[in-house]
């Protein structure tokens, strides 16, 4: 056969031919440009015209930004030094540093106190971002709401003494009536909790020294990205648990408590967040009792807890319906009563759905918090536009300031928003 | 033995009440309900003993009084005489503008850049990935202070086009853009009917001949429908639906004599053509952009949501791939785009009311601001505030449940 062949054809391979490597255009950087940028015609039009965007922003802005001023008393001062050149006058942030964070009014010999309130905090929220640390440190989050008040408000320490005292006999009547019955026993310790703070106001100004070992500041000395810190922390907590309980009032198979709360839900969910910090600014202060005043923040707190909670509360409504109808009966069936039911079973699978819908309003809320400036609050951007660029210093240092603004929350929103990214990864039970 | 089967009657005990169940939701309503109406009477008593103690009382006859400001930027006729009343309705109006152009640009930004975060270019999909996370991560009141700043500081001020070399010219000699606002060509009729005062009625007509094109483009297209059922070939419709839309309105426009009234330099300001106002843009592009960025996540989300197997089944049925857009993959990501569309737009409204923050006269600068501060009236004007944003919501909510009755997957 061979011979046969070999006389009609002039040449046979006998062996393979050895491996070539692939064309410089199907590998490496080429390949990946060619797939990536240069795909199409449109395509490498749409890369040619991003690219120039590129050019023209980076070109305008990082000249501006490598050449700025760090050293500098005013915005003269600046100009003189940059001589005409492009540059920015970063000058403004380290000379204004204090203002910018902890307001204009906060005195200044007291900065470690909301400083060292701050590395608190982020001790004591660490275990309960990060559950791998050891759960001991949960103490020192149950402390911290007290010792933050504290540090930052000064004056007497028994005014944080005896709100903790207050926690303290709640949870104390609670742990032993809720063996009887839920009802009774979170009924008990709201009654014993409200026992304690009534006699705390009568023995509080009786034993509170003439010179308290903290300065006392005020609540409207507070400022700066601090407001904003201090509003958004203690209004995401506050509001979590109320917004799950309206969310389960939502819920509820009673006609009275389930309309009072869809009214509530939905009254405020209607209406913008500025109307409701114009009502904490000058509405509110008609309904307390004539002789007392309370003060903007703790009504600014209250507002913007219940802009949030309503919220909250349709995130987690969204969580309940999501989960199975068999869950709650399987609840039923274990012979588990309404509240059990709650805590063992429902809540943590519906709150463990709802976690990226309360992140989200978590962040939505921390944005927020700048418009307090519009009801004459000092928080960063209050202070932005007042005090420091109404100075004939810093008169005219727009994007230094603005940008700086856009800096702090971008880096705190964009963390949380990557956390909670982390948390559903790390919370997905279900395999996949 | 029947005994056993018995429930038991024992008679009715007070810890009935709560241990019971069939009695025990009764009893928390009730204590609910007394909550609720002591802590209303309380709230209540002290509203009275504080207004007691003010001298003052709940009355809104403050609306018909003379407002006694002036309004920059007013879409009716308002002077400084005229009513708080109507102070709130220009303020209205102004909420309605913003809002409404502030949507239209946000859909904009947001579909274009939704869909080029999924694009197969990869320096595309970075930087309107960039462009998400910048704008979502920093609050929307910073950027309307930012473009806000922009209008007023970088832009020339109007004597910079003043001389023979000019250090600032106007765009295509039509756009003027200012410190003080932004000068566009504005639109007048000659030949107008009702004379001078006449141009509202002008307009409704132009509406009015657009509105009547809307309903003819859908007569055609009906039309063009049924004689592709009937005969298999759809009748090109392009060019009629063109003339549809152009002829009507431009023989109108022609009839009323439509001329454009073009901005120039008078003396030191700008006058003539239409002026938008610096705190409107800002407003306008701030919410458009920062709200945008929300939209192309979700337009990205709607769009991924469609399986792979429908634009491959509908590419095994043969269809163009811009017939398996339109009739396959754009119904079904609309279902999952629109409901959070129409909240984005909800809260486009609600946060119109930022407006305070730069100066644009919306409802919450002129009921909530300057006549509040005025007046005194506090609680009025809140609560009215309150009601406007309230009955916004509530009607574009409806709106969105009827929609979404519809437009639910119809399962049998």
């Amino acid at each position: 056969m061979s011979d046969t062949h070999a006389q009609s054809v002039a040449f046979v391979r006998e062996s393979a031919i050895p491996q070539q490597p692939a064309p410089a255009s199907a590998v490496g950087p080429v390949k990946w440009l060619r797939e990536n940028l240069f795909a199409t015609v449109p395509n490498a039009v749409l890369t040619i015209f991003s690219l120039y965007v590129l050019y023209f922003v980076l070109s305008s802005t990082l000249p501006w930004i490598l050449n700025g001023v760090w050293d500098a008393n005013s915005l003269a001062e600046c100009r003189e030094i940059l001589q005409g050149t492009s540059g920015a006058c970063f000058a403004v942030l380290t000379e204004r540093w204090p203002q910018l964070i902890f307001g204009f009014k906060y005195p200044s010999t007291e900065y470690w106190r909301p400083a060292l309130a701050f590395a608190f905090m982020l001790l004591a929220i660490a275990p309960v971002l990060f559950f791998d640390l050891p759960r001991k440190l949960l103490v020192f989050t149950i402390l911290f709401p007290f010792v933050a008040y504290w540090l930052i408000w000064g004056g007497t320490i028994w005014i944080s003494i005896f709100a903790m005292a207050g926690f303290a006999a709640a949870y104390v009547v609670y742990s032993r009536l809720v063996g009887q019955n839920f009802a009774l026993g979170f009924f008990g310790g709201v009654a014993a909790a409200v026992i304690v703070w009534i006699i705390a106001s009568y023995v509080v100004p009786a034993i509170a020294p003439e010179q308290p070992l903290l300065e006392a500041v005020p609540s409207r000395d507070l400022g700066g990205y601090m407001l904003n810190m201090m509003l958004g922390i203690t209004c995401v907590s506050l509001s979590i648990p109320l917004g799950i309980a309206l969310a389960l009032g939502r819920q509820s198979s009673m006609p009275l408590i389930k309309w009072i709360c869809v009214v509530f839900i939905e009254f405020v969910r209607g209406v913008p967040l500025i109307t409701l910090l114009f009502v904490a600014s000058v509405m509110l202060a008609y309904f307390f009792p004539p002789e007392q005043t309370v003060d903007l923040f703790l009504r600014v707190v209250i507002m913007i807890t219940m802009f949030s909670a309503a919220y909250i509360a349709e995130v987690i409504r969204g969580g309940l319906a999501a989960l199975p109808k068999g869950q709650y009966e399987a609840a039923d069936s274990l012979g588990l009563d309404y509240a059990q039911a709650m805590r063992l079973i429902i809540l943590p699978q519906a709150l463990k759905i709802s976690i990226p819908g309360i992140v989200n309003v978590a962040v939505g809320l921390f944005k927020d918090t700048t418009l307090v400036s519009v009801i004459s609050m000092f928080d960063i951007i209050g202070m932005i536009r007042g005090p420091i660029l109404a100075s004939t210093d810093w008169n005219g240092v727009y994007w230094e300031l603005l940008g700086f603004a856009c800096l702090v929350f971008f880096v705190v929103c964009y963390s949380i928003s990557q956390y909670s990214q982390w948390l559903e990864r790390r919370l997905a039970t279900d395999h996949r | 033995m029947s005994t056993l089967s018995d429930p038991p009657k024992g008679s009715f005990r007070l810890s009935m009440l709560l241990n019971d169940t069939r009695y025990r939701s009764m009893t928390l309503q009730v204590i609910a309900a007394v909550i609720l109406a002591l802590a209303l009477a309380y709230l209540y008593s002290n509203l009275a003993a504080n207004l007691r103690a003010a001298g003052l009382n709940i009355s809104f006859s403050f609306l018909g009084s003379a407002a006694g400001y002036d309004i920059n930027q007013t879409l009716i006729e308002y002077t400084s005489q005229s009513s708080n009343l109507r102070a709130a309705i220009v303020g209205i109006l102004n909420t309605l503008l913003v809002a409404v152009l502030a949507c239209v640009t946000a859909t904009f930004f947001g579909v274009i850049a939704g869909v080029l975060r999924l694009s197969n270019n990869w320096l595309v999909r970075k930087l309107m990935a960039f462009y998400v996370e910048i704008f979502r991560n920093i609050p929307v009141l910073i950027w309307i202070i930012i473009i806000f700043t922009i209008m007023t500081a970088v832009m020339p001020s109007p004597r910079d086009f003043r001389g023979d070399d000019p250090a600032s010219t106007m765009l295509l000699d039509l756009f003027a853009f200012t410190n003080r606002g932004v000068y566009v060509p504005g639109p007048y009729f000659t030949r107008g009917l009702g004379g001078e005062d006449g141009s509202t009625l002008n307009w409704l007509l132009v509406i009015a001949t657009l509105v009547g094109s809307f309903f003819a483009a859908r007569y055609a297209s009906a039309r063009a429908n049924r004689i592709q059922e009937a005969t298999g070939v759809r009748p090109k419709t392009l060019w009629s639906n063109l003339a549809i839309w152009i002829v009507p309105v431009s023989v109108l426009c022609l009839i009323l004599g439509l001329s454009w009234d073009i901005p120039a330099l008078k003396g030191f300001n700008f006058s003539g053509g239409l002026k938008v106002g610096g705190p409107l843009i800002a407003l306008w592009f701030a919410l458009s952009i920062y709200t945008g960025a929300f939209i192309a996540e979700n337009v990205r989300a709607g769009i991924l949501a469609v399986s792979k197997g429908q634009t491959e089944a509908a590419a095994a049925l043969g269809l163009r791939p811009r017939r398996v857009m339109s009739l396959v993959v754009l119904p079904q990501a609309l279902r999952v785009i629109i409901p959070p569309l129409i909240s984005h737009y909800l809260n486009i409204t609600k946060n119109s009311s930022l407006a305070i923050a730069v100066g644009y006269a919306d409802i919450t600068a002129t009921l909530g601001g300057i006549t509040l501060n005025q007046t005194g009236r506090a609680i009025e004007c809140v609560l009215l505030l309150m009601a406007f944003y309230l009955i916004i919501s509530l009607l574009i909510s409806a709106g969105m449940n009827v929609y979404n009755s519809t437009m639910k997957l119809k399962e049998r």
